[in-house]
């Protein structure tokens, strides 16, 4: 049969040069991934040199003598020209150098491993919730297309996408944390539990664990089941719509027409048949949500004094603190590109006609 | 059909239905009218995207209409009746710490929302739409250098590069416009360049061509049209991530500086008395959250209306 003879062409061909055609692609992978990281510190870098603040008056201060002023200036670069600075930056940065934040007198790069965890704490909390909850109630939507639970979860959806972040967090502290006190306030833990848990993987959940602290580890809950509740909102919100609609693509196909023709049960039609296929796209969902999640809770750390990464970037943008931004804003580039591959790869390995 | 000739402006009532929903257009601006109505009638049954719709008529009135509406001067203050509760003294959503009525205030608040709403709506998706189909319609080495910088502005975190570029402009509604807009644009770029992909190749573009038609006149007058609906969905849908962001440079202090009676700043200043006088940062955050609710709605009823192939998501 020709169909026979073309899969055994298809197969010789991929025979004899798979390896090739990975190198191939994964060869322009890194280029395009090398150009953007490139573009991202260049347009950071330019942000960077145009802000009205003097980087050097932010390191020697208002008193600082002539000479001094000057011998900083020569010292941190600024004489040269900007694309030998540039170079130059690019140059640290590619040997993990990101210099000395002004703020925190620390260098920049400690200062992140610092604050990370507690950002990806809070992402990762957020994005389970979002993936154990709002997958099957995409899935419940789809099912009830146009009915009740539809509408309902439709509309729980609409309030997340137009809820200001801050003020749905705002409202949350004066509910939960001044009326009823059901939970604990601002910050990642009890002013008194501080700096007594070793520090391993710096989540405080984990940490708390590991040194079988429970008290410190129910005290850290406390405190990250608001913030992270909030998060996971939003999360549910967007990975329920996504699922929704990824499932009524699939039950408009005929290969689910034939299962329910053929009597498979509802049941195995929606969660054996339909469903996996669906995981396919959804992992580029989640993966962009968990990416957004990690960079775009700025605004919730700050009304929650959690202590992460947007939190940081943030004050440092407001300090004029160049070194931290550009660092966080290196940091949360790298964190958003590696997603993206990362869930192109998991479609290749889900996938078998993406290889 | 008696009653009036076809073309007339002023028929009876029944008259203008029947030619409003005539499928048989007997001009240009007849089926204009027609696809007109018959979107309106969708929007209308849509109960939804309608209630959405009378919200955003009612922010544009309400703009229109502040010195009418407003019970005070936005900026008046009476020290005296700082911090009153909600419905007391006359005060309809109760006064803040400096004694300002806060419904007056977010009356007028409705103005700025506006204007960096209209503004964003428009300066974004045209910026994309020309980088989208310059680089679809050219193809090669532009398309090519034209997507890696829609992937770099992507790649960044859009309230992080937001606050940046206000960084780096000094605070105000024109920084917080601007870079808003420069972070909007990525994905109606995206958006009209796989538009154009398929459009490029289509006969009435080389017929164009083949007349002697220059690169951007093909590019304005032939592919643009053509990208707008799909670009136009995406705006209404986006509209509410535009108030959004704004009230959070606006939150952050990077907005409309004091005391202009921006509404993100608004909580931002009730945030110090939340526990105690709770309405000073509830009643700004409803309105965002009205606005909001207001614009997705319309946006989705929009994509059913504009866009039938992708209702369902």
């Amino acid at each position: 049969m020709s169909i026979a003879d073309s899969t055994a062409t298809v197969a010789r061909r991929g025979f004899t040069s798979p390896l090739y055609k990975i190198l191939k692609g994964l060869i322009a992978g890194l280029f395009s991934i090398a150009i953007t990281m490139v573009g991202l510190l260049f347009v950071t870098f330019i942000i960077a040199r145009v802000m009205p603040v003097d980087p050097v008056l932010a390191v020697v201060g208002e008193r600082a003598s002539q000479e001094i002023y000057e011998a900083a200036y020569k010292a941190m670069g600024l004489d040269q020209p900007l694309y030998v600075q540039f170079m130059l930056f690019l140059k640290q940065v590619a040997m993990g150098d990101f210099g000395m934040s002004t703020l925190t007198a620390r260098p920049v790069v400690e200062d992140i491993a610092r604050v990370f965890p507690a950002t990806l704490e809070l992402a990762t909390l957020a994005t389970i919730a979002g993936v154990g909850i709002g997958v099957p109630m995409g899935v419940l939507a789809a099912v009830n297309e146009g009915r009740w639970p539809d509408q309902l979860i439709r509309l729980v959806g609409l309030f997340g996408y137009s809820m200001p972040i801050f003020w749905f967090g705002l409202m949350g502290l004066l509910i939960f944390y001044g009326i009823l006190g059901w939970v604990s306030g601002p910050g990642r833990i009890d002013i008194y539990f501080e700096d007594i848990v070793p520090v391993v993987s710096g989540m405080i959940l984990i940490d708390s664990l590991i040194a079988g602290e429970i008290d410190i580890f129910w005290n850290a809950v406390s405190h990250i089941i608001l913030p992270a509740s909030i998060l996971g909102y939003y999360s549910i919100a967007y990975i329920s719509r996504m699922t929704r609609s990824f499932m009524l693509e699939q039950f408009s196909q005929e290969y689910i027409t034939t299962a329910r023709v053929k009597g498979v049960s509802e049941t195995a039609v929606i969660w054996r048949h339909a469903l996996p296929n669906v995981m396919i796209p959804l992992i580029t969902v989640i993966a962009l949500s968990y990416a957004n999640l990690l960079e775009g809770s700025v605004l919730t750390e700050i009304i929650f004094s959690w202590p992460g990464l947007g939190n940081y970037i943030t004050n440092a943008l407001l300090s004029a603190d160049m070194n931290a931004v550009l660092g966080g804003t290196v940091v949360v580039g790298a964190i958003f590109v590696g997603l993206n591959l990362f869930s192109d790869f998991m479609y290749k390995v889900v996938d078998p006609r993406a290889r | 059909m008696t009653t009036a000739p076809v073309k007339s402006n002023v028929p009876d009532r029944a008259g203008l239905k029947a030619w409003l929903s005539s499928d048989a257009p007997t001009s240009r601006g007849h089926a204009r009218a027609v696809q007109f109505y018959m979107g309106w009638m969708k929007l209308y049954e849509n109960k939804l995207a309608f209630l959405g719709f009378l919200i955003i008529l009612s922010l544009v009135l309400m703009a229109i209409f502040a010195p009418l509406l407003a019970t005070t001067e936005p900026n008046a203050q009476d020290l005296a009746k700082r911090l009153t509760a909600p419905g007391v003294d006359g005060h309809l959503l109760g006064t803040d710490e400096l004694g300002r009525d806060i419904w007056s205030r977010l009356v007028y608040g409705s103005r700025i929302t506006l204007l960096i709403v209209g503004i964003v709506a428009f300066t974004a998706p045209v910026f994309g739409l020309l980088i989208g189909t310059v680089a679809g319609y050219l193809g090669g080495w532009v398309d090519q250098a034209l997507m890696r910088l829609v992937d770099i502005f992507l790649a960044f975190p859009k309230l992080i590069l937001a606050l940046a570029f206000v960084a780096a402009l000094g605070a105000g509604i024109e920084s917080a416009i601007i870079a808003i807009s420069l972070t909007a644009w990525p994905p109606y770029a995206r958006i009209a360049r796989a538009e154009t992909l398929t459009i490029r190749n289509a006969d009435y573009i080389s017929a164009v061509r083949l007349q002697g038609a220059g690169v951007m006149h093909i590019i304005v007058g032939h592919v643009w049209p053509l990208c707008l609906s799909s670009i136009i969905v995406r705006v209404t849908l986006d509209m509410a991530g535009i108030i959004l962001t704004a009230a959070g440079l606006g939150f952050l202090g990077l907005g409309a500086q004091p005391p202009e009676p921006e509404w993100g700043a608004m909580i931002s200043a009730g945030r110090k008395f939340i526990l105690d006088h709770w309405w000073v940062a509830a009643m700004p955050g409803m309105a965002i959250f009205i606005v909001s609710l207001g614009f997705n709605l319309l946006g989705d009823g929009l994509r059913d209306i504009l866009d039938p192939k992708k209702s369902q998501s």
